[in-house]
């Protein structure tokens, strides 16, 4: 989708240069919600202030908004078709498998290694062993995240 | 935030079953736009529509739903075009999202472990069919997207197949 929204924002309607649509994209992933909606955001903010933030918010959201609206509406009419069931069956555990790979992709992209696995190992078991809220786990690690550069940049400077 | 959202709607206000968030989960993969709208206004629909109330009602509960996602984006988004920008390089906001991330590959893991359940796969005792396929058919998937590259959108309709030809 990325290369998709810059083609759009600086080559066809040049909203904003290049360099700084980098930076934007680096903060919207990082930062927590959706992505989409987060560079919209600020690209609304950026050209219109509030309302232009609420308005490229809402042109964002509202075709996907209205079609699951209408599928949600009429998939559960759908539901109890004895055929519907059965391929529906078929697919979670496909669901399952299309949530794992990314993960592990993901994994790979953190660059994890024998000395770093143990973060995801334990959170994944404290949310799914001990059903902690995921909500915590995102402060402890953001903390513990704050407190390891801290302490790195301390020993770096003695 | 998949993990959270599964969290908050199948454990602890129970308002969808765990095969009712996968069905959307598998829905929202299929249909265009970011996973987090599809599935905050799935899940407002059907959660509203499942306690029993209206079409109206349930309406109204998607658009809050996806209301609720949007928010805290738009506030948080709006704040950091304002004061914040200058701050994001530091080595301080590095660092915070430098602990984050192995975090969130433990997040993704949890929800992947969170849909490995009865209610999606059955049990070798209750239903050995529907379980070896079922485990068939995440191995599968698994191997089709993550080696062969297949398009997921064409993995699920192929997964949708084998359930309607095998799990009858």
């Amino acid at each position: 989708m990325i290369p998709l929204i810059e083609e759009e924002v600086v080559n066809k309607h040049k909203w904003v240069e290049k360099n700084e649509m980098l930076d934007l994209i680096a903060i919207a992933q990082s930062c927590p919600g959706v992505f989409a909606i987060n560079i919209a955001i600020f690209i609304g903010y950026k050209l219109r202030k509030e309302r232009g933030a609420i308005a490229t918010t809402i042109g964002t959201a509202l075709p996907s908004f209205l079609i699951i609206l209408a599928i949600a509406m009429f998939f559960s009419q759908f539901k109890d078709n004895p055929y519907v069931a059965a391929i529906f069956r078929g697919i979670r555990p496909a669901v399952v498998a299309l949530i794992a790979v990314p993960t592990f992709r993901l994994g790979q992209r953190a660059k994890l290694n024998l000395y770093t696995i143990w973060i995801p190992v334990v959170c994944a078991l404290l949310i799914w062993a001990l059903g902690v809220s995921p909500i915590y786990i995102i402060i402890a690690a953001g903390l513990a995240g704050y407190i390891y550069g801290k302490l790195s940049s301390q020993k770096l400077r003695s | 935030m998949l993990s959270l959202i599964q969290h908050e709607t199948v454990e602890t206000h129970h308002w969808l079953s765990t095969s009712e968030f996968t069905d959307i989960v598998a829905i929202s993969q299929m249909t265009p736009g970011p996973i987090g709208i599809n599935s905050a206004t799935y899940c407002g629909y059907t959660a509203i529509h499942n306690a029993g109330f209206g079409n109206m009602t349930a309406i109204l509960g998607s658009v809050t739903a996806t209301f609720a996602l949007v928010l805290p984006s738009l506030i948080l988004m709006i704040l950091i075009s304002k004061m914040f920008m200058k701050y994001m390089n530091t080595p301080l906001v590095q660092s915070v999202f430098k602990g984050l991330r192995p975090a969130v590959v433990g997040l993704l893991a949890a929800a992947t472990l969170l849909l490995c359940n009865k209610e999606n796969f059955s049990t070798p005792s209750e239903n050995p069919w529907q379980f070896w396929i079922s485990c068939a058919l995440l191995a599968s998937t698994a191997f089709g997207t993550g080696y062969l590259k297949i398009n997921p959108i064409h993995m699920i309709c192929y997964a949708g197949l084998a359930g309607l030809l095998l799990l009858y």
